[in-house]
């Protein structure tokens, strides 16, 4: 086991030797995403010109809940992202090569390609993450701090299962990755706001299907020490490892699916 | 004289026709992010009843027609011409008995009648049926909606073409594509209505041929403002824009012949 | 046995999923490959060969029919079976294209976990022999074609396969690097440590390295024979070319001569002859008495007409014409 992980080591530090060699270039890119990433709050500050709240909940709430989301979809982003290329991998048959190893498919796709320009993603949320806790000045107990840590981390986890799970659907059918984009890009814009705001079969979905719910509002319930508005129970906000647990679980068996289909009808 | 370019707009359509798994796959995140954004939206309005003139309906109706034109409109995604400036195989193109710039705007166009009927279509009847939508009042206005998208259009192609052909100077144009992809929805009123910004913000886009891909068509299907004046500031960029492009394209192709590729 | 498939099938499901047709793409493949061989597979585009090959390295399931290589099941056990064989796709990579070639061979050879003396000295003969030290340090996508298939066939030696699958090798290669190519897996597979089996385009290929033909149209097996034995078997006419001093009229009337080709305004005449009525020798002399000879050579039917006899001949072509000769 150890020395598989020294493979995939090897290969990532590859990678990411490679991307540095142009630090002008590395640089422009991780600005672009940090902008990127920065667009979606500029959107919520424009919303905030013209209220107050949003489904119960201020401006710097908001952003912490925005500071959850982008941070944890800028670290899933970067482990997982090169997921998205599956469609592609399948497309020119570098996937079959990938069969011919003595590896897991999902690690060798992983590690095939690592976009560190995605560290702009990671900074821009940890950034408004870091404002809003700042701002809200919460009364810090060690706990409090526990689930700060926790949250952003879980949520990456749970993020990238989604990414995993979602784009299995490449397994399936030839041109899915936008389809996958609306469960992983979704998730993160879901996530950055209180699902308060949404009906409630989008909010039972957010919840129980694709858990973009327990990335951002849950544990910022547990951070900003506040019931939940809509009356679940409160252990909700601290079982985001647990659900992060669950998520991986099953993103590993769609993707395991895939591959055993992808294995029966070819390509 | 006009002999290639109508078959190529067909050409455009027929393409995007073979990739049906593709369009519909598309259509599934518009509709997902639709329902996330009418969400937000109708927060915001469930706090004040009306923002800027938009109601409800008005909101839910710009939401959901800003989602349909999407896939008309296109922002992102069309990185073809750079990647054939890069390898080179914009030679072949440029030898062509044709105008490169009004070959790659037909096809795009038919590219767009093709989206027309599979991305614009669903958004706007999920609106209409699962939303208080609002429907245009005057008859006419379907027409001058015809139009302005049309004009968006082209706008659009003016936009990622000039994108495309810094590829003549630039190793590598990613970067540039990439801040406009995340940067291009808010400055063209898709993310949210332009007149929800602050005024400097306005004042500032108003000098951009930005709201003529989103906000543009959206205020003339709504019957926002003058429609006159609306679809004449789009012919003004979109003309703007494809001048730019054929200068930046000769200069471009002159490049290329010095330096020999 | 190192490859034992026995009744292997393997259909897909093609159009959308209203009209939905299967196509059998490998139908009732038998064959037995013994450690040592080396082992050509030869078929039109479409025969099924890609096929087979994917339901032999575990990439594919097959959809009926049984499957052993180095005594295990492709599938169910894919990350034991990559450890024993090697495969080259001519068409894909299996290096990482912006990486030196030399940590493409690193990565490799961690991945398959060689012993890094083992790996050395492994590495050591490759580069010597396929004379690749000049461009060791270069990146993959700098490479030349030629120089890409030798990383690609080192990559997948340097963990000491028992097999090494090798689909269209030579596939775009010039003639110099083909040769080099094909010395080297000769030598190879000489030693007795690696079985191969090869599919190709390219029948020289076959004729350089394989002592065994497997032809394989329409997704069954047409022929599965010793190469000597098929040429014998199968072989048909020879010609003789013969080039003259001075022009002369169409070498007409000679024993055992079927037909004949003038070229060159009748300085160069090709004699087409039937092995069973003459021979080379005896042709040549009754040329001699004729005219002036300057120069004299045999072609020998190649194993490309061989294999087009085969096509022509083949069983299953079940009425309709064939679909044309092999590719050259």
């Amino acid at each position: 086991m150890a020395d598989r992980q020294r493979i995939y080591l090897r290969i990532i530090g590859s990678r990411v030797r490679g991307q540095l060699t142009y630090r002008t270039s590395f640089a422009l890119d991780v600005i672009a995403q940090f902008l990127g990433q920065s667009i979606e709050l500029v959107a919520i500050l424009v919303l905030f010109t013209q209220v107050t709240a949003l489904g119960g909940f201020s401006a710097p709430e908001v952003l912490l809940l925005y500071g959850l989301a982008a941070t944890a979809f800028g670290l899933a982003d970067l482990t997982v992202g090169q997921v998205e290329e599956l469609a592609t991998f399948i497309r020119t048959g570098e996937f079959d090569v990938m069969l011919l190893r003595p590896l897991g498919t999902l690690p060798q796709l992983l590690s095939a390609d690592v976009a560190l320009k995605r560290i702009g993603r990671v900074a821009s949320g940890l950034l408004v993450l870091g404002w809003s806790l700042a701002t809200l000045d919460l009364p810090w107990t060690p706990a409090r701090a526990l689930l700060a840590v926790i949250a952003p981390i879980s949520g990456a986890v749970i993020i990238s299962a989604i990414f995993v799970a979602a784009n299995s659907v490449s397994f399936w059918i030839v041109d899915g990755r936008e389809m996958a984009n609306s469960f992983t890009y979704g998730s993160s814009f879901s996530t950055s706001y209180p699902i308060t705001i949404y009906g409630p079969w989008l909010r039972r979905a957010l919840c129980y299907a694709v858990p973009a719910a327990f990335v951002g509002y849950f544990p910022a319930l547990g951070l900003l020490g506040r019931p939940d508005p809509l009356g679940l129970p409160a252990a909700l906000q601290w079982s985001s490892p647990l659900v992060a647990v669950i998520a991986v679980a099953v993103a590993g068996w769609i993707w395991r699916a895939g591959v055993r289909h992808y294995q029966g009808t070819g390509s | 004289m006009l002999a290639p370019y109508p078959q190529l707009l067909r050409a455009g359509y027929r393409r995007h026709a073979g990739y049906r798994q593709a369009s519909l796959a598309g259509l599934c995140a518009n509709v997902v992010f639709g329902l996330l954004r009418a969400a937000v939206l109708t927060a915001v309005l469930a706090e004040r009843g009306t923002v800027a003139g938009y109601d409800l309906a008005a909101a839910v109706t710009y939401v959901w027609l800003g989602q349909g034109l999407l896939g008309i409109v296109l922002l992102w995604g069309d990185t073809e011409l750079s990647r054939r400036i890069r390898t080179g195989d914009v030679v072949v193109d440029l030898g062509r008995p044709w105008d490169l710039q009004l070959a790659l705007l037909a096809t795009d166009l038919g590219r767009a009648a093709h989206a027309l009927l599979i991305r614009l279509l669903p958004p706007m009847a999920i609106g209409a049926l699962f939303f208080p939508f609002r429907w245009p009042e005057r008859p006419e206005t379907i027409l001058l909606f015809a139009v302005s998208l049309t004009l968006a259009v082209v706008v659009s192609f003016g936009v990622r073409f000039l994108m495309n052909a810094a590829a003549f100077w630039l190793l590598d144009v990613r970067g540039l594509i990439g801040v406009w992809g995340a940067v291009g929805g808010v400055l063209s009123g898709l993310v949210l209505p332009l007149s929800w910004f602050p005024a400097w913000a306005q004042a500032l886009l108003s000098w951009t041929p930005f709201p003529a891909l989103f906000q543009t068509p959206i205020d003339v299907f709504t019957e926002r403002g003058d429609a006159a004046a609306l679809l004449a500031t789009q012919v003004l960029w979109a003309g703007l824009l494809f001048l730019v492009g054929r200068v930046v394209l000769v200069r471009g192709a002159r490049r290329l012949v010095v330096q020999g590729g | 046995m190192i490859i034992s498939t026995e009744d292997l099938r393997r259909d897909y499901l093609v159009g959308t999923r209203l009209r939905r047709r299967r196509v059998t793409a490998v139908s009732g493949v038998t064959l037995d490959v013994e450690p040592g061989e080396a082992v050509g597979f030869l078929g039109p585009n479409g025969a099924g060969k890609s096929t087979t090959i994917k339901m032999l390295t575990g990439v594919l399931v097959p959809t009926a029919g049984r499957a052993t290589v180095c005594g295990l099941d492709p599938v169910r056990e894919r990350r034991e079976l990559a450890r024993r064989i090697g495969v080259v796709f001519g068409q894909r990579s299996q290096l990482w294209w912006d990486l030196p070639l030399a940590d493409s061979f690193d990565l490799h050879a961690a991945i398959h976990r060689v012993p890094q003396a083992r790996y050395r000295e492994r590495l050591d003969e490759c580069v010597e022999m396929l004379d690749m030290a000049g461009f060791l340090a270069t990146p993959v996508r700098q490479l030349s074609l030629g120089q890409r298939m030798r990383g690609e066939v080192t990559a997948a030696l340097l963990h000491s396969p028992r097999l090494l699958v090798l689909d269209e090798p030579t596939i775009g290669l010039d003639l110099a690097s083909k040769e080099r190519l094909r010395s080297f897996l000769a030598a190879v597979n000489a030693r007795g440590e690696v079985t191969l089996l090869l599919t190709t385009h390219d029948l020289p290929d076959v004729e350089r390295l394989c002592r065994r033909v497997v032809v394989i149209d329409q997704g069954r097996v047409l022929v599965d024979d010793d190469l000597g034995a098929l040429r014998r078997r199968f072989a048909g006419n020879r010609t003789l070319v013969v080039e003259l001093a001075e022009p002369a009229p169409p070498l007409l009337g000679l024993d055992g001569v079927v037909d004949v080709a003038v070229e060159a305004q009748g300085m160069r005449q090709r004699l087409e002859f039937s092995p069973a009525a003459t021979t080379a020798a005896e042709l040549i002399a009754a040329v001699g008495r004729r005219c002036e000879l300057r120069d004299v050579a045999v072609d020998e039917p190649s194993i490309e007409d061989l294999v087009r006899t085969l096509y022509a001949r083949g069983p299953v072509s079940s009425g309709k014409p064939h679909s044309g000769p092999l590719r050259p």
